[in-house]
């Protein structure tokens, strides 16, 4: 493969700009055909059977009255559940499939399970249920720092468990034809989705077609094939007609991903100056039935020079935990960013002074300082500004909350096809996926790019297993993976049009380059021939090249990098009487390197910003200890902010020297990282008193305005 | 969002019917079982089901005759029988607006109401507000601003909002975001959206 490197700014033509997605006439005109669109002639439906206790021994599944219902076709059970302990509600047991929908909802509501409930425990926010060995990691002399501080706040923190309230559920359609197996998942993972059947079905891995042309959200929750995916093959294989089975609103909140709770107890020593000397936080929460791992604290703020982590997990009769943009991220912002806001107003320093002296104690000082500024510049901080609590004499509060955030974003590997067609057109094929983050348009833009073209002269075709094999789109390293993979195929493909030209031309290739639709002799734009033309001069021969992101080498040719900064400044008011918090403006700065498509780069980040006020405002799963069933499984109680509930919001991207030349780096996580840390701090702010944990519910306000100011 | 229930006669569906069939199965077998409900259907005439029925329904335009079972949403004959799939199935109870149809040029919720009262209205799904060759002033907008991601929500914003702007040229940004507060988004792309309806809107008042 050719070497490769990004243009630099004033030669691209493509990269960087605001063109608008690919995707954008398929899905606005309701064209576009996600897995749960896809109806198959004779297809089934399938329905599940969950467990209706958080805890049981499942004594026996009796299916005789729903085998009998019209319309029913086959009930599978899992036999190997059968005498086994149920360990959270909705745990899945059984399917049923059926010629309608509504008759496998009517036979599911008909399996008869025999079950004898056993003790269960669904808190996750009392430390002392927790189990098992705590985890503890030091630096530094945690004596010494709070020795040497002048300042010591202890406080309580937490944020609940959450769920993804992916809009499209999880799910897919499968059919199991002549020996192959073609299937329709809702997933995250194109490439590495046949693998995940394992030995549960004998069709081999090359018989067993994946395609995802749209899928609706994913968050983090879609990498793996779940129990629904091994069912719907094996309901295929005995019924030998197509089945399709989507969680409904229930299932997918319960089961299919929740985001671990973080709560701590937190200790923080500032000199007078501001600077953290030290931290001690101990940890806890629950990954349901899955390990915990300690959000890190301090966030951040690595440089700390005394810092104690104990972490301590709760396991719980919960459904499982799964990614969620940023894993650990959001926890570790929210709980550090609160402590070391509520001792810098203990301390009675400005929240901005207090975060730029301690840009210091992070890995990228100069960036957080600079994005601090812009930040604090675009919200009007200093005119906004005031000290804790002091918000005037009326009911509605104001008040403004900082948080800073990190992620990695580093370019996963990637393998993708570049063909050029003698009549002129440009196809890609790679097995990726487009969650709605521009992927496809993405790929175009670099390719056009690299060819000198417009960028719908590209066709991309994605979501395929069967097309070179491309990274799960997850940690935000699809941008910086398939940027590279495309951007190598199409060098090379373009290297051997050049070839091919230049004997045409008398020349030779390394004095041809391709720009504006033309190829000719480099530096006299206009000249040569027209990319048809050149194109024509294949003959029946067709140019594939394959281009590959090894990310090692990739980040040491400064293609792609990992390691974004961000800033986030909330502006709320809270009502004391009633304890409702509003968003008045929120502003996001943030660097991600090399940007390929400005437009959705700021998507990213207003998508984030909004689901971070979500999950600040209004998001939990609540579950009620008694019964150990979720309370609010449905879209009424479990609240998304709607579209009057966002304020306005502010999007700023970083670039120029210093973030350009870095190369591309991923932006889906970074900024979803601080708004719950920006607005608990905001709240803060505003009313005087810290809300300890997230949601920020108006009884939670409440309940800490008559608390009083205990923290600060 | 309203639903119109005066259609009840001509759908043979009744709520007092159907409360009365619940009421004598449960009686006799604590389940709804067919005697009983053949029993409510002899003292109902008008009462269709539980099997199917023969229903017609105006869609974009054109009439669709159905054999659907009394008990099917619009939203599942939508997308189950005729493969109208630009609806979708989200909260499946009237709270996010992604099943959101005109009915009669009113958005509602088809996930709320059953297919055999939609019969005799004129019921526009998104694939009739515009094709991919062809946009509408809110589906042109919705791409220019950049208003979908996963695009999930995006077909039912994009009915609500073409009957907003219908119905409110020069519409302010206040009064969009009122207009769609019936319609919920995950990924966050309530900032496009807002100016999106703003352009669309615009474009009504000018036009």
């Amino acid at each position: 493969m050719a070497k490769v490197a990004w243009p630099e700014k004033g030669d691209r033509k493509i990269l960087g700009s605001r063109i608008p997605r690919q995707d954008g006439p398929p899905k606005v005109t309701g064209t576009a055909k996600y897995s749960y669109d896809i109806n198959r002639p004779d297809m089934l439906w399938g329905k599940l059977v969950t467990s209706p206790n958080a805890h049981a021994e499942l004594i026996s599944v009796d299916t005789s009255v729903a085998a009998a219902i019209p319309g029913v076709k086959a009930v599978w059970v899992d036999e190997e559940l059968v005498g086994d302990e149920l360990r959270y509600v909705g745990q899945v047991i059984a399917c049923v499939a059926a010629d309608t929908e509504e008759a496998a909802i009517e036979g599911a509501e008909k399996v008869k399970l025999q079950l004898k409930a056993l003790e269960h425990q669904v808190a996750d926010d009392d430390v002392a249920l927790s189990s098992g060995r705590p985890s503890n990691k030091e630096q530094g002399n945690l004596d010494e720092g709070f020795a040497g501080a002048d300042v010591v706040v202890e406080g309580e923190y937490g944020i609940a468990v959450i769920t993804h309230c992916c809009l499209e559920p999880h799910g897919q359609v499968t059919e199991v034809k002549d020996g192959e197996l073609h299937v329709w998942p809702s997933t995250q993972n194109v490439s590495r989705y046949a693998n995940q059947f394992g030995d549960e079905i004998e069709i081999p891995q090359n018989k067993i077609h994946v395609d995802t042309q749209y899928m609706g959200g994913g968050f983090g929750s879609k990498f793996n094939i779940d129990k629904w995916g091994i069912i719907g093959a094996k309901l295929s294989q005995e019924t030998g007609r197509p089945v399709k089975i989507m969680l409904d609103r229930k299932e997918e909140l319960m089961i299919a991903g929740n985001r671990p709770s973080g709560f701590a107890k937190i200790k923080v020593g500032l000199q007078k100056d501001g600077l953290i000397s030290a931290v001690d936080a101990e940890v806890w929460g629950s990954g349901g039935q899955g390990a915990f791992r300690a959000p890190p604290i301090p966030y951040v703020f690595t440089k700390v020079p005394n810092t104690r982590l104990v972490g301590k997990g709760i396991r719980t009769n919960r459904g499982g935990v799964r990614a969620w943009r940023a894993p650990n991220h959001p926890q570790g912002a929210l709980l550090t960013m609160s402590a070391v806001d509520d001792a810098a107003a203990a301390l009675g320093m400005d929240s901005l002074e207090f975060f730029m002296k301690n840009a210091a104690l992070t890995d990228r000082p100069e960036v957080y300082r600079e994005e601090l500024q812009i930040a604090a510049n675009i919200i009007g901080y200093r005119q906004k500004a005031h000290a804790r609590g002091d918000s005037g004499s009326g009911p509605v509060k104001r008040g403004l909350g900082i948080s800073m955030h990190t992620w990695g974003g580093r370019g996963h590997p990637s393998e993708c096809d570049v063909t050029i067609n003698s009549d002129g057109s440009v196809e890609a094929k790679i097995g990726s996926q487009d969650l709605g983050t521009g992927t496809r348009t993405c790929i175009a833009m670099v390719i056009a790019e690299t060819l000198g073209l417009p960028y719908e002269a590209v066709t991309v075709h994605l979501g395929r297993n069967s097309y070179p094999q491309s990274g799960a789109s997850g940690g935000s390293t699809t941008i910086g993976g398939i940027s590279v993979s495309a951007r190598r195929a199409a060098t090379d493909a373009l290297n051997d049009l050049l070839k091919t030209v230049a004997g045409r031309l008398g020349t030779t290739d390394d004095k041809l380059e391709a720009s504006a639709g033309r190829i000719h002799q480099i530096e006299k734009a206009g000249g040569g021939v027209s990319w048809r033309e050149a194109c024509s001069m294949l003959g029946p021969n067709s140019i594939t090249k394959r281009g590959i992101n090894n990310p090692g080498e990739s980040q040491q040719e400064g293609l792609i990098s990992a390691g974004v900064g961000g800033v986030q400044i909330a502006d709320v008011s809270v009502d004391v009487e009633t304890g409702i918090v509003t968003m008045n403006e929120m502003v996001a700065v943030q660097d991600c390197g090399l940007i390929v498509n400005m437009k959705l780069a700021e998507s990213q980040v207003y998508g984030a910003l909004i689901m971070g006020i979500t999950y600040a405002l209004y998001e939990e799963s609540i579950y009620d200890s008694k019964t150990g069933i979720m309370l609010n499984p449905d879209m009424e109680f479990y609240r998304l902010a709607g579209i009057k509930d966002v304020g306005d919001l502010k999007v700023h991207m970083m670039t120029g020297k210093g973030y350009d030349d870095r190369g591309i780096i991923g932006i889906g996580e970074p900024p979803a990282i601080s708004p719950g840390a920006a607005i608990s701090n905001a709240v803060a702010n505003a009313c005087g008193v810290r809300v300890p944990s997230l949601p920020l519910t108006p009884e939670r306000v409440i309940a800490a305005l008559q608390k009083g100011g205990d923290i600060a | 969002m309203s639903t119109n229930h005066n259609s009840s006669d001509e759908s043979g569906v009744s709520r007092r019917g159907f409360l009365k069939g619940m009421g004598v199965g449960t009686v006799s077998t604590g389940v709804l079982s067919n005697a009983s409900l053949h029993e409510a259907r002899a003292a109902e005439p008008g009462v269709k089901g539980p099997g199917d029925t023969a229903i017609v329904l105006k869609i974009n335009g054109k009439n669709k005759q159905l054999n659907i079972e009394p008990r099917v949403t619009l939203l599942d004959a939508l997308r189950n029988r005729l493969d109208l799939t630009g609806p979708k199935k989200v909260c499946d109870r009237g709270t996010c607006g992604a099943c959101t149809v005109l009915v009669d040029g009113d958005p509602m919720y088809a996930c709320s109401l059953l297919a055999v009262e939609a019969q005799g209205r004129e019921i526009t799904t998104v694939e009739g507000l515009g094709t991919p060759e062809k946009m509408n002033a809110v589906q042109e907008a919705f791409i220019d601003r950049d208003a979908q991601q996963c695009g999930f929500c995006t077909p039912g914003f994009v009915t609500a909002c073409s009957a907003f702007v219908r119905d409110n040229p020069n519409a302010s940004v206040d009064e969009v975001k009122n207009g769609l507060g019936g319609n919920l988004c995950r990924c966050g792309t309530y900032a496009g959206m807002v100016l999106a309806a703003s352009d669309a809107a615009k474009e009504k008042g000018s036009a």
